[in-house]
């Protein structure tokens, strides 16, 4: 199984308590963001839709959180900082065209 | 003063009569006038070096490997015609500051006149074929913007338009006439050019390229069949026509042939060209300004004529005839200008040019009488004025000259064009100031003020001096003239006199004058003659022309691009295709050098959504927001993929990218409809489908190829891996080399984002003030809308997020040089940061906190980027060198200062800038006047603690008044 993720494997009963915890958290999130994305294709309506793209953006950040973990490297951090802090600004984006057709207004 | 100088002063003088406008017409005038004073000194500083014969050269390497340097040379032919330039145009200027009425824009006029300025010295003193091209050109455009000037006068317009078509297809003709001649010479220096006359007349291209700059000079000098634009250039103001067709541009390509003379004269080619096309020009053109009402027409074609004769005498290829050529240049200066200045008095004063509602303006105005009738009778002949020396002179050349074997041919024609010549000089006086004074001008003629006729006075003055003590002139003359020659003729000896004897020209001469003026006292008869004769007319023919060549490119163009993009795709893939198959099939195959990567669950999920994505997209592109919604699941999942490929940068700037697309587009999409409409059959689907299909195969096959092999050539990542912190200082290689190694590439990226950025404002601003205006204040929107504009939860999580998010930029944009971020990313940033408070709390409270305009912000951007590239000059390295270096600042650590951080500083302005001022600009559009701005970022606020702002007040009050 854990193989099959392709993580490393370091030695001890912590590291290989962390690589299963890994290799879950990540078969977790990408489920869930499987069934989000199927959310967002099925609807029923936009708010349903936008409601999943917004949980997809945060099962985006766990997914890079989650991969700097595996590998050991903080170096994706940022990358996971700028979406957690401006995701959302697309998601009321589409909100306001919904509410009010003006974004800026 | 430096050759450089002179050239250079009248274009950043250019940039004053801008800025002087507001500070009244006087100032502006007077700077101009101060401008092109500056420059005539300038010149005046090197009369002694050219009348010593010194050429005075100033060379400098501009573009050394394309031969294109600025050299510079003054010699006397050189030093002539520069004099005439910046002389007649002081007196212009002057004269212009009279003319212009109140209501035209004199700093406008006054750029356009140093820039031409600028552009006709840059010619006359250029020593390298290529810059001459340049100046050539922009004088061009120049007096394009010159003739249509006065933009309501629709025969101004169109006669720019002409002047330009004309001049310009000669300039085009001009540029591979004379890069011919730089081939044959092997260098594009006019000096060592003209040291090659031999293998120059050898050379089997010597014909052609012969023809194509004769093209240029006869087109820009109104040579005969290519005359019919410089009347129609004459709606221009009266002080253009007076500078350009009189002294200075009709010139430009006399002194092109003057120029060339050395190395172009002498062949049978030249000679039976330029003889016929400038005796031909002489004659037609006196005999139609004959016939002209217009004061200006009359003197348009007369210079027509005139510089038909001063291209005859250069045809001749005669020592002699080139002198008379400069010594006739010099006349037709001094007379025509002050003529075409004396036109425009009786137009300003009478309020018309037209010679049949004139009449009796002797009494009227006298000064202006004396001048211009100096002035006409200078051009007619008379002696004792300087028209008369070089005329007879031009009339002993034609004497001599024999043309298609008949002798008698070129001394008749020159005899009736003098003849014609004279003849409407004698009309231009006499039905213009003779006769009895009439009641029913346009407006009551009096002499005007000083400005005006002073500058046409003096020129008449030089008039009277060349014609009565022709010695002074004859040494300058002399001296241009051996610069006319060159090595290949000898200046000739022959003395300027008034009194030569009874020589032939001289009774060729009485034949015109006494002829000229039979001829204008039968001149009614001659008239209705004249009128009943057909003749073709110039105007419907050069729009036949045009509109033959406007349908034929329609016809070309239209069957090809007919605007669809699905066609340009189409061909695009295809043509790409077809150029990467080629490639495989020709190229060399490296083999594979790597193995494949283990499929992980993890990214082959990814990819399957980012797949399933796309496929839906394409399936459901039709639902506009449901499209943008599925954009955004690839971009996420994009950006999620540039992390799993260790790419941490692109990923941020994918994202960032992402948000303000969506904001982009969803701005865009409130004026567009929801679904997109069905418009293309199945076929035509079925194709596009199909192209689609096998453009993603190929790139997909490209991509996998390149992922599993090394390029054949070995990349030039190893120079940046070695070089990124050794040279740039910086570890984020990706940073250094956007700021360092690719500096120049990122430098003009971001001035392009700026334009981009403004053009965007520019075509809001046109929208909104157009007719869609209208529509858009009308709209009714489609769909209902919720109550709250600005809800206070989102007003207050956007203003506590900013200082967060402005703070992230900060730390993104300082650690750029080393980790991953920079500048870009730290623009869009914060750009982002700005928008969510746009969307929070509206466009008013935002933009009245804007402090500074996003407009300057890009400027200050791509201002800051160039001056740190400049900076580098001052160490004596070349533009744009980075450097570094570490410092401590107790009690902090030690920190890098690289120069290029300021350059990133530069990029991030610019994004900044640029991005904001684009939505800015979007959501414009959807603003709308009666709608009233609040000055409160949300309508309901509990904190706010505003008695006259509260909705209940109007209930309150009528409660209390009902009780």
């Amino acid at each position: 199984m854990i193989d099959l993720f392709n993580l490393p494997v370091g030695d001890g009963p912590g590291a290989t308590f962390l690589a299963w915890s890994v290799a879950i958290s990540f078969a977790v999130v990408v489920i869930s963001q499987i069934l989000a994305m199927v959310r967002v294709a099925v609807g029923p309506g936009s708010g349903d839709r936008i409601l999943a793209l917004d949980t997809m953006v945060v099962n985006a950040i766990a997914l890079i959180v989650l991969l700097g973990i595996s590998q050991g490297t903080s170096i994706y951090f940022e990358a996971s900082l700028i979406i957690a802090m401006l995701g959302f600004v697309s998601t009321v984006a589409l909100a306001r065209f919904i509410l009010r057709g003006d974004i800026i207004e | 003063m430096s050759l450089f100088l002179i050239v250079a002063v009248p274009f950043l003088g250019a940039l004053l009569p801008g800025l002087m406008n507001s500070a009244g017409r006087k100032a502006c005038a007077g700077v101009t006038f101060m401008v092109t004073l500056v420059a005539f000194v300038g010149l005046l500083s090197q009369l002694p070096a050219v009348l010593a014969g010194e050429v005075v050269q100033a060379r400098v390497e501009w573009l050394p490997a394309l031969g294109l340097n600025v050299n510079l040379h003054l010699d006397g032919l050189a030093f002539f015609f520069a004099a005439l330039i910046l002389g007649i145009g002081l007196l212009i200027i002057a004269y212009a500051r009279s003319y212009l009425a109140r209501g035209d824009n004199m700093g406008e006029f006054f750029t356009y006149l140093l820039l031409f300025q600028g552009a006709m010295v840059g010619i006359v003193l250029s020593d390298n074929i290529l810059l001459l091209l340049i100046f050539w050109e922009m004088t061009s455009l120049a007096s394009f913007l010159l003739i249509g000037y006065w933009k309501h006068v629709v025969e101004g317009r169109q006669g720019a338009r002409m002047a330009l078509t004309v001049t310009g297809m000669g300039g085009l003709a001009l540029i591979g006439g004379l890069l011919i001649l730089g081939q044959i010479a092997g260098s594009y220096d006019l000096s060592v050019i003209l040291e090659n006359r031999e293998a120059i007349q050898a050379s089997p291209l010597y014909v052609p390229a012969l023809l194509l700059i004769l093209l240029g000079c006869f087109t820009k000098s109104a040579q005969f069949p290519f005359h019919f634009w410089l009347p129609r250039a004459m709606a221009a103001p009266t002080p253009v026509s007076a500078y350009l067709h009189s002294a200075t541009m009709v010139k430009a390509g006399i002194f092109m042939m003057a120029r060339l003379w050395p190395v172009l004269s002498g062949t049978t080619e030249w000679f039976v060209i330029v003889t016929t096309a400038g005796l031909l020009t002489m004659v037609i053109g006196a005999l139609i300004a004959l016939f002209k009402h217009d004061l200006k027409a009359l003197l348009a074609y007369s210079t027509v004529s005139h510089l038909g004769l001063i291209t005859m005498l250069l045809g001749t290829g005669t020592a002699f005839g080139a002198m008379a050529a400069m010594f006739h240049i010099l006349n037709h200066a001094t007379f025509k200008a002050a003529l075409f200045m004396s036109a425009g008095i009786v137009d300003h004063e009478a309020k018309t040019r037209d010679i049949r509602l004139l009449g009796g303006l002797r009494k009227l105005m006298p000064i202006t009488f004396v001048i211009a009738t100096i002035a006409a009778l200078s051009m007619a002949g008379i002696p004792f004025l300087n028209g008369f020396l070089s005329k007879e002179q031009m009339l002993e050349e034609a004497n001599r000259t024999v043309l298609f074997g008949a002798p008698w041919l070129v001394p008749v024609l020159a005899t009736v064009g003098s003849l014609f010549s004279a003849a409407y000089c004698f009309r231009f006086i006499g039905h213009t100031f003779f006769g009895p004074v009439r009641d029913d001008y346009p407006a009551k003629p009096h002499d005007p003020g000083a400005g005006l006729w002073l500058p046409p006075a003096i020129l008449v003055v030089l008039v009277i001096v060349i014609g009565v003590a022709p010695f002074l002139a004859e040494p300058f003359v002399k001296l241009v003239t051996a610069d006319v020659l060159g090595a290949a003729a000898e200046v000739p000896k022959a003395y300027f006199k008034i009194w030569h004897g009874l020589v032939p020209a001289l009774f060729m001469s009485i034949i015109a004058v006494v002829g000229g003026f039979l001829m204008y006292l039968v001149f009614a008869p001659l008239l209705r003659a004249w009128d009943a004769t057909p003749r073709p007319d110039a105007k419907p023919m050069f729009d036949g022309v045009i509109a033959g060549a406007v349908a034929l490119a329609r016809g070309l163009i239209a069957p090809i691009h007919d605007g669809a993009f699905t066609r340009y795709a189409a061909v695009m893939v295809l043509a790409v295709l077809g150029a990467g198959y080629y490639a495989f099939g020709t190229g060399v195959v490296g083999a594979t050098a790597r193995e494949m990567q283990p499929m992980t669950p993890i990214a082959v999920g990814g990819w399957a959504m980012v797949i399933a994505a796309t496929a839906v997209l394409v399936v459901m592109h039709r639902y506009r927001l449901f499209a943008l919604v599925m954009i955004g699941i690839v971009g996420l999942m994009v950006s999620a993929g540039f992390v799993f490929f260790s790419a941490p940068d692109l990923a941020m700037t994918q994202f960032t990218v992402e948000v303000v697309t969506i904001i982009l587009l969803l701005l865009a999409l409130n004026f567009l409809p929801k679904r997109t409409p069905d418009e293309s059959g199945a076929l035509r689907r079925i194709r596009d489908a199909g192209i689609g299909i096998i453009g993603g195969i190929a790139a997909t096959a490209l991509s996998f190829h390149y992922l599993m092999r090394d390029a054949i050539e070995g990349p030039i990542s190893a120079f940046h891996v070695a070089n990124s912190y050794k040279g740039g200082g910086g570890t984020n290689m990706v940073n250094v080399i956007l700021v360092d190694f690719r500096g120049f590439d990122t430098y003009g990226e971001i001035i392009v984002l700026g334009i981009a950025a403004l053009l965007i404002y520019a075509l809001t601003e046109t929208l909104l003030s157009g007719p869609v205006r209208a529509r858009l204040l009308n709209r009714k929107p489609d769909q209902a809308f919720a109550g709250d504009a600005h809800p206070m939860m989102m007003v207050v999580l956007t203003r506590v997020i900013m200082p967060i998010v402005l703070m992230v930029g900060f730390y993104i944009f300082l650690r750029g040089h080393n980790e991953p971020g920079g500048g870009f990313i730290a623009g869009l940033i914060v750009s982002i940061a700005v928008v969510m408070q746009y969307m929070a709390s509206g466009f008013g409270w935002t933009s009245a906190r804007l402090r500074y305009p996003y407009h300057g912000v890009i400027g200050a951007g791509v201002l800051v980027a160039g001056l740190t590239g400049i900076g580098s000059w001052f160490v004596g390295k070349p533009f744009l060198t980075s450097d570094f270096t570490y410092v401590r600042i107790p009690p902090f650590q030690e920190f890098e200062l690289a120069t290029a951080a300021l350059f990133d500083v530069g990029v991030f302005l610019a994004v900044v800038g640029a991005v904001m001022l684009s939505l800015e600009s979007f959501s414009r559009l959807a603003r709308r006047v009666d709608m009233v701005e609040s000055e409160h970022p949300m309508e309901i606020n509990p904190a706010r603690d505003d008695p006259a702002e509260d909705p209940l007040n109007e209930l309150r009050k009528a409660r209390t008044e009902t009780a």
